[in-house]
């Protein structure tokens, strides 16, 4: 199985006045491909920092980041954000999407920062990766004519429109209610079985149950790290949820 | 980010807030439309000026006598009696840069036709006076050398006269007025000249040979001044150095006295009346300039506003691969765009709003074609100038912080 994030002895070091905050005080950690990756733990354990760097937005203090074989852990700002647009798709707690802004014209922004992809085959492979999110009767809407679960489709859409080696979600079902939220795992198992490599960030146990393997981070370690026993599938959960009538 | 792409994300980002963007060009609209009407008014009362003085004549030179001191009393100029019709004939003999030269005596009386009768000036020159004082005749003919010399009673007559003596429009050729009771034979009408620039009527006048009014008229054997041509406006300088010459040995002066003689050119006329209009246009064009300045500064305050306000954009722009550069490239386009557009539409405005004013004030409005370039220049400098800082500000964002920017 080719390893697609080779972490070994990372450190983040933050610097707030004089004190020293160790975010990360060491981690290994390998993700291969295919896996679909629960990262969890409380506020101010070393996740979001892991996943900032994980995602290239931010740089260790020290210890190798090897991403899809190419060590990323020195790169300058401009470096990362080349590979953050080729490698990487980002999926957000807020969506993150463009206001006044029509659905396929937010999935085709990653490429517009990629001077290969020509006008056309990026508009191909915006309306592609709209269809992949089931929204293919929704790409002229704007943002706001679209629900929460929509509009989170249009930012998975946007993060598989590059291609990603891996996509980052970070909390992505955290503003959605219960019934959505299994929609999009079930959307996330999909890609995931499709063979998208995806590390979801969370602090729900029951949406951690619905990926491969969870790390449990604390005080800047992963203190855990098991494979997942029961699976959730998410569409078996939708079906059993009662459909509520508004 | 390739140009094109840039272009059309900026685009976008202005057309998602259509309102805002309106209302911060029209900083710039206002600003470069009242430049270009400003400077155009400014330029037109210029044009107006010098196209007034050019109709006094062609590359005109002109003589007259200065004040003289006789037993150290100061004595008014026009008492003075020191150019004769030898001057002029040493002139056309050895000034090379005089082209046309002609002595002008003048006097003032009623002139008189049938029952009608009309106040104006008799001017006496040669045949070259009315080509140096760019006069045309519309009927007849002009004044002939013979004509000239030998006081001949024959005039021409201006567009005024000719109104108020025989009527609106009729052609008095041939028909004989009586000037202080001697009778001349109109042998031509002069063309319209209209106002000059002080206000004078050019067309109330009567041209007869210099003879007839120097001896018939006012019996006298000086000249009132010496009106030359110079070959060309640049001839005009070396042409008045000639004419100081000759007049300076013809007048016998010695080394050490002054010239009791002044010489005049159209293009100092010129220059003087024309600085009042330049002070003017660089007034007008700077009261202009501050709202330009202005809209320049509305345009930063909006651009700065918009980067607080799309932080989260920025964040996501760069986790999506957005470099620095094409966060910097994308606002700064957008504000050239916004001060662009602007110049644009206010080129056009200020365009008709100099025909607005041209039509209701009657004002000489001349618009120029380089204010209207100068403009979209400016306009271009001021859309970087004043987009520089905010877009700098938002590529030196951390994506990290930017995105969880509230």
């Amino acid at each position: 199985m080719k390893a697609i994030i080779d972490i070994s002895s990372l450190k983040k070091d933050y610097y707030v006045g004089e004190v020293t905050v160790h975010a990360l005080r060491g981690v290994d950690l390998k993700i291969n491909q295919g896996e679909f990756v629960a990262i969890m733990g409380a506020s101010g354990s070393g996740k979001s920092t892991m996943l900032n760097i994980i995602g290239c937005l931010d740089r260790p203090t020290e210890g190798t980041y090897i991403l899809d074989g190419v060590n990323v852990a020195g790169m300058s700002r401009n470096e990362r954000a080349a590979i953050r647009n080729l490698k990487i798709g980002f999926v957000f707690q807020s969506y993150n999407l463009l206001s006044r802004t029509s659905a396929l014209e937010n999935v085709e922004l990653p490429l517009m920062y990629n001077s290969a992809v020509k006008t056309k085959e990026r508009r191909e492979r915006a309306v592609a990766a709209l269809e992949a999110v089931g929204l293919a009767d929704r790409m002229g809407h704007m943002p706001n004519q679209l629900s929460g679960g929509q509009q989170q489709r249009v930012a998975i859409a946007r993060s598989l429109v590059n291609d990603p080696v891996v996509i980052l979600a970070d909390e992505a079902t955290g503003n959605l209610d219960s019934r959505t939220s299994y929609e999009i795992m079930s959307l996330f198992q999909d890609l995931n079985s499709k063979g998208k490599t995806i590390v979801f960030v969370t602090h729900e146990p029951d949406i951690a149950r619905c990926m491969t393997r969870s790390i449990v981070f604390r005080d800047g370690h992963i203190i855990r790290e098991e494979e997942i026993i029961n699976r959730i599938v998410a569409g078996e959960v939708l079906e059993a949820l009662p459909v509520e009538e508004d | 980010m390739n140009i094109g792409n840039l272009l059309k994300v900026a685009l976008n980002a202005l057309k998602r807030n259509k309102m805002r963007s309106l209302l911060t060009m029209l900083g710039i609209i206002i600003g470069v439309a009242s430049v270009i009407t400003m400077l155009a008014i400014g330029q037109g009362s210029k044009k107006s000026i010098q196209d007034q003085i050019a109709s006094m004549g062609s590359n005109m030179l002109f003589v007259m006598p200065s004040g003289m001191r006789t037993g150290g009393v100061q004595q008014g100029s026009a008492s003075s009696q020191s150019l004769t019709v030898n001057d002029v004939s040493a002139i056309k003999m050895e000034c090379d840069a005089v082209i046309a030269v002609s002595p002008e005596v003048r006097s003032s009386g009623q002139a008189v036709y049938g029952n009608s009768n009309w106040p104006t000036t008799i001017y006496g020159g040669n045949e070259d006076y009315l080509e140096i004082k760019s006069w045309t005749v519309v009927s007849g003919r002009n004044l002939t050398d013979s004509e000239a010399k030998g006081s001949a009673k024959v005039c021409l007559i201006g567009r005024t006269v000719a109104d108020e003596l025989f009527g609106e429009g009729i052609d008095p050729t041939g028909e004989t007025i009586r000037f202080k009771n001697i009778p001349f034979k109109i042998i031509g009408v002069l063309e319209q000249k209209g106002q000059n620039s002080f206000g004078q009527d050019q067309d109330d006048v009567l041209i007869a040979p210099y003879t007839t009014v120097q001896k018939r008229i006012l019996a006298q054997n000086h000249i009132q001044s010496i009106q030359m041509s110079a070959r060309s406006a640049e001839e005009s300088a070396p042409a008045m150095g000639q004419v100081e010459e000759v007049l300076r040995r013809t007048h016998k002066l010695r080394e050490n006295e002054d010239n009791d003689f002044q010489i005049r050119s159209q293009e100092e006329l010129s220059t003087t009346m024309t600085s009042v209009t330049d002070i003017l246009t660089i007034l007008l064009g700077a009261i202009a300039g501050i709202s330009l300045l202005v809209g320049g500064i509305g345009i930063m305050n909006i651009m700065y506003v918009s980067v607080t306000e799309r932080t989260r954009e920025i964040g996501l722009r760069m986790s999506l691969g957005g470099k620095s550069m094409d966060i910097l490239l994308q606002f700064l386009i957008e504000s050239i765009m916004l001060s662009v557009f602007g110049g644009i539409v206010g080129i056009m405005l200020g365009f008709a709003a100099s025909q607005i004013v041209e039509a209701l004030t009657s004002w000489p409005i001349s618009v120029m074609w380089s204010s209207a370039i100068l403009a979209f220049v400016v306009c271009t400098v001021i859309g970087i100038f004043f987009g520089w800082y905010p877009a700098r500000r938002a590529a030196e964002l951390d994506p990290i912080d930017a995105l969880r920017y509230e």
